[in-house]
């Protein structure tokens, strides 16, 4: 070999070794870009609901002496809760009127606005909030007391940033003047913004009251449905799975059950929706919207996750534990029963905890049984209304909040994927938990 | 007898059967064949299994039959306009457990009602018993009430005799059957195995379900609507008169140009950090980069619905839309192919990823160490060795989130709008499959209108496409598993 042929040394990069070192390079890149833009799209998911789900949890109030005049509620003076009733909640719009007129007063803020524009600032369910006091303690008739009274959307828009004076130009809602009203009020501590409870108790409201509406009613609706799916999944979902891991022949029953299980798990959900349409609430006539209709929808969809989950599970037991039962005279029922489930019984929890979780977020298949966010206005008194009543679920009444088309519902949408979240997290650090502490490896 | 004081009652029998059963073979005094419990739990399983099966089927099947006469007694004119006649039903049975119950507490004298119903009177008692009667309730639905009240007794009085006599005879059946010499532990693990199939045939039950259910509701829409319309019509209209034009083909063309845009979003992405993760990732990397792209795939569709729709739509329409920063009008509204295209590709990529990182990492180390013997780098090995060896993995993975995309409900819902047609531009509106079936079924039609029935159609065309994606999908990841096993 003579230099002409070889010029160059192993260690000096040619033209080729370069090419191929930076395709190398680019190659590497574009697998990091990937896992970037992968993880940058979950920050820009969490900051999005963080940032604009927060506000649905604090809510603007405004404190209000009203005086309870016997005149306007109770006209005949025999606190009579039966005539009370009959008097609306246009019966005591006037003394919010009158209470904000006052309070305006004895503030010493000047303003131009007549009582009637300035009580607009409280939300339409006030006079409801005001009402439902006075029917559960008629002795405060007749004596001035003070009433932390929710204003309305526009006005905690106002104080969240979310409404501008710029941005209500146009609006008959609220006034430039308003908004004065409002910042002097805020000077003096009368309107405040604060924790807002009901927004996690309370029940859906009408469009117009987006500030009074709360997820409350709905998420019983989902816990109820959960229990149901729970009740009927794990074990119908456990003794499936058994059946195919431990007992099952292999002939064609057992193939048809196989390919059906692994079919189901990839259906689309929607599809389970028109099943319970169809099955449950036409031909069996089961109540419509109804939580227990909802849990065996979702039942159905969450058996093949289940089955999954605790097959794998009961593969893991090593055959030996089998083989020991059975050589001290145990059943083949009994081997399985008395030792290979309980030492598969984590894998199996954590299997079940995922496939709830999943249950719970799901939306569109309820929505076709009719669990639409509408309809959770009742709280359920009883176990067997949380069931039966017609009810709605986390999901769906963020949807129904979704649609409305309202920044101030668009808050509460957000602040609602806050909850679900936090309940989706829980169950899945459960389920790690479980894995973690209880799996054994063999 | 309510129904839970009936099923406390089969379970008290069924106890009792235990009792008497390991009773009469451990007063034997002789060797017995199987433990005690077994005897006993042999009896109480010949009691309550099938008291408990009458039951569940007469819960199931008798609501069926017992309504389906007076559903069919609602005549046209008892519906009031825009109404249905399931909202009528709805009333029926309302009104019949307001009735029942009213009069379990006394306070319905049937006596004072009449023979020929005065229907003043009963109005009045159950206005006592705080049963709200609707204003637009009439005559005829009270009557069809009385009807349901007097059928749902009588069967509820059949219900509570034959599961009874069921559990009875089948404890004097299973008593007579115990002996210390019967195999009686051989029997109950039979009786559980039943059990245990039974729970594994829900999922075969399941699909017949979900097949059945669609089908009857589909040859009812072709009964009432031209099936050539359907499937070759090229308008979706629906409307309140009789002329409706409903076809598949625009809906179609809206949901697989979506699946498409989200998988060109997945697909790069999902693979490339599946190759990242396995081939060049440190261990640490990884055990933190994995789960937390997994995260992605948990997250409800409800949020990326709505993240579409109120952040990443406007967001595209500050690029594209009128006075956008590229100074071109091409994006109207938010909801838009892309909006909800690259939104579920996000949602996607964990899917993508996952399954070929699986697939990757099976593929044999001896295939990558031979490359490198042969001098390739590691992008090159990979290009060329590794994934020509995973690819029918990572086909069946593509296609099993194409599948996914396809049925995605919640983000087309919120991201895509409700427009059918054809059109290419992705910054324009366009319907799918699944939002039409939404659409279609949450409104406030007749349910035996066309345009109601045809979300069933809808729905056994989604289930079919996707049925055949999953098929295919697992067929060529099954095959390729085998090459190294």
């Amino acid at each position: 070999m003579t230099d002409a042929v070889h010029k160059t040394s192993l260690f000096v990069q040619n033209d080729s070794t370069k090419r191929r070192n930076a395709a190398e390079k680019r190659f590497r890149l574009f697998g990091k870009a990937a896992i970037t833009v992968g993880l940058l799209m979950l920050v820009v998911l969490t900051y999005t609901i963080v940032s604009k789900g927060t506000g649905a949890f604090q809510q603007t109030f405004i404190t209000l002496q009203v005086e309870l005049l016997e005149s306007k509620l109770d006209k005949k003076g025999n606190r009579d809760i039966e005539e009370m009733k009959k008097v609306s909640t246009f019966g005591y719009a006037p003394l919010l009127k009158t209470a904000i007129e006052t309070t305006v007063a004895a503030a010493g803020i000047e303003t131009s606005l007549k009582s009637k524009d300035m009580a607009q600032i409280l939300s339409d369910s006030a006079a409801a909030q005001l009402r439902d006091r006075v029917l559960a303690d008629p002795l405060l008739i007749g004596q001035t007391v003070e009433f932390r009274l929710l204003t309305n959307s526009w006005i905690d828009g106002y104080l969240k940033g979310r409404v501008t004076r710029e941005s209500i130009a146009n609006n008959k809602n609220v006034s430039v003047e308003q908004l004065d009203l409002v910042d002097a009020l805020v000077a003096q501590g009368i309107v405040e913004k604060s924790f807002n409870l009901s927004f996690i108790t309370g029940s859906d409201a009408s469009d117009k009251r987006p500030e009074a509406a709360g997820i409350g009613v709905a998420m019983i609706g989902s816990f109820a449905m959960m229990m149901v799916v729970l009740a009927l999944s794990l074990p119908i979902g456990v003794a499936a799975s058994i059946y195919l891991e431990e007992f099952a022949p292999k002939n064609w029953f057992t193939d048809v059950i196989e390919v059906n299980i692994a079919n189901l798990a990839a259906v689309p959900s929607i599809v389970f929706g028109i099943l319970g349409l169809a099955i449950f609430i036409n031909t069996m006539h089961l109540p419509q919207s109804a939580p227990l209709v909802g849990g065996l929808v979702l039942t159905l969809m969450t058996l093949p996750t289940i089955i999954i989950s605790t097959r794998a599970a009961l593969k893991a037991v090593p055959p030996s534990i089998r083989s020991a039962a059975l050589g001290l005279g145990a059943s083949k029922m009994q081997s399985v029963f008395h030792h290979v489930l309980p030492l598969a019984a984590p894998g199996i929890l954590t299997g079940t905890i995922i496939g709830l979780a999943q249950a719970l977020g799901e939306t569109a298949p309820l929505l076709l049984i009719g669990m639409i966010g509408y309809i959770a206005t009742n709280m359920p008194e009883t176990v067997s209304d949380a069931l039966l009543a017609p009810n709605s679920v986390m999901p769906a009444q963020i949807y129904e909040w979704a649609k409305r088309a309202d920044p101030a519902f668009y808050e509460r949408a957000w602040g609602g994927i806050i909850i679900l979240l936090v309940f989706l997290i829980t169950m899945n650090t459960l389920a790690v938990i479980l894995r973690r502490r209880f799996e054994r490896r063999w | 007898m309510s129904q839970s004081v009936l099923v406390l009652a089969i379970i008290a029998i069924a106890v009792v059967g235990f009792g008497l059963g390991r009773a009469k073979v451990v007063s034997k005094q002789e060797r017995l064949h199987s433990l005690p419990r077994y005897y006993g739990t042999f009896v109480a399983l010949c009691a309550g299994v099938p008291a408990f099966a009458v039951m569940l089927l007469w819960v199931l099947f008798a609501p069926i039959i017992m309504l389906q006469p007076i559903f069919d007694q609602i005549t046209p004119d008892m519906i009031p306009e825009g109404g249905a006649a399931s909202l009528i039903m709805a009333d029926i049975s309302r009104l019949s457990d307001g009735l029942i119950t009213a009069q379990e507490a006394g306070l319905i004298d049937p006596a004072a009602i009449g023979a020929p119903v005065n229907l003043t009177v009963l109005g009045e008692m159950l206005g006592q018993a705080g049963v709200i009667l609707g204003s637009e309730i009439q005559d005829s639905t009270l009557i069809l009430a009385l009807e349901m009240v007097e059928r749902t007794q009588t069967s509820h009085t059949l219900l509570v005799v034959v599961t009874l006599a069921t559990a009875l005879i089948g404890l004097a059946t299973g008593y007579m059957r115990v002996s210390p010499r019967f195999w009686a532990r051989n029997m109950v693990e039979r009786a559980y195995l039943g059990l245990l199939i039974l729970a594994a045939g829900v999922a075969i039950f399941t699909t017949v379900g979900i097949v059945l259910s669609m089908l009857f509701e589909t040859i009812n829409f072709f009964g009432l609507h031209d099936w050539r319309d359907f499937f070759f019509g090229l308008n979706w209209a629906p409307s309140f008169q009789d002329d409706s034009e409903l076809a598949i083909l625009p809906l179609l063309w809206g949901t697989l140009y979506i699946s498409i845009v989200a998988l060109f979003v997945a697909v790069p992405i999902g693979l490339f950090a599946a190759i990242y993760l396995s081939e060049y990732a440190s261990r640490s990397v990884r055990s933190f980069a994995k789960p937390l792209l997994e995260v992605l795939a948990g997250i409800p569709t409800i949020v990326y619905g709505l993240f579409a729709l109120i952040v990443f739509g406007p967001f595209l329409k500050t690029w594209f839309g009128d006075g956008g920063f590229l100074g071109v009008n091409w994006m109207s509204d938010a909801r838009s192919v892309a909006t909800a295209g690259i939104v579920m590709g996000i949602m996607l990529i964990p899917f993508v990823s996952s399954l070929s990182d699986d697939i990757i990492n099976a593929v044999p180390q001896a295939l990558r160490d031979g490359s490198y013997g042969l001098g390739a780098t590691q992008s090159e090995t990979i290009k060329q060795v590794v994934l020509p060896a995973a690819l029918p993995g990572i086909v069946g993975a593509i296609l099993l989130a194409a599948s996914r995309a396809i049925g995605e409900t919640m983000i087309v819902v919120l991201g895509a709008g409700a427009i059918a047609r054809f059109s290419a531009n992705p910054l324009e509106a366009l319907t799918t499959i699944t939002t039409r079936i939404v659409s279609q079924l949450t409104g406030d039609g007749d349910f035996n209108s066309p345009e109601t029935l045809v979300a069933f159609a809808l729905g056994l065309t989604l289930f079919v496409i996707t049925l055949g994606l999953n098929i295919i999908a697992l067929m060529i990841v099954r095959k390729y598993r085998e090459q190294y096993e």
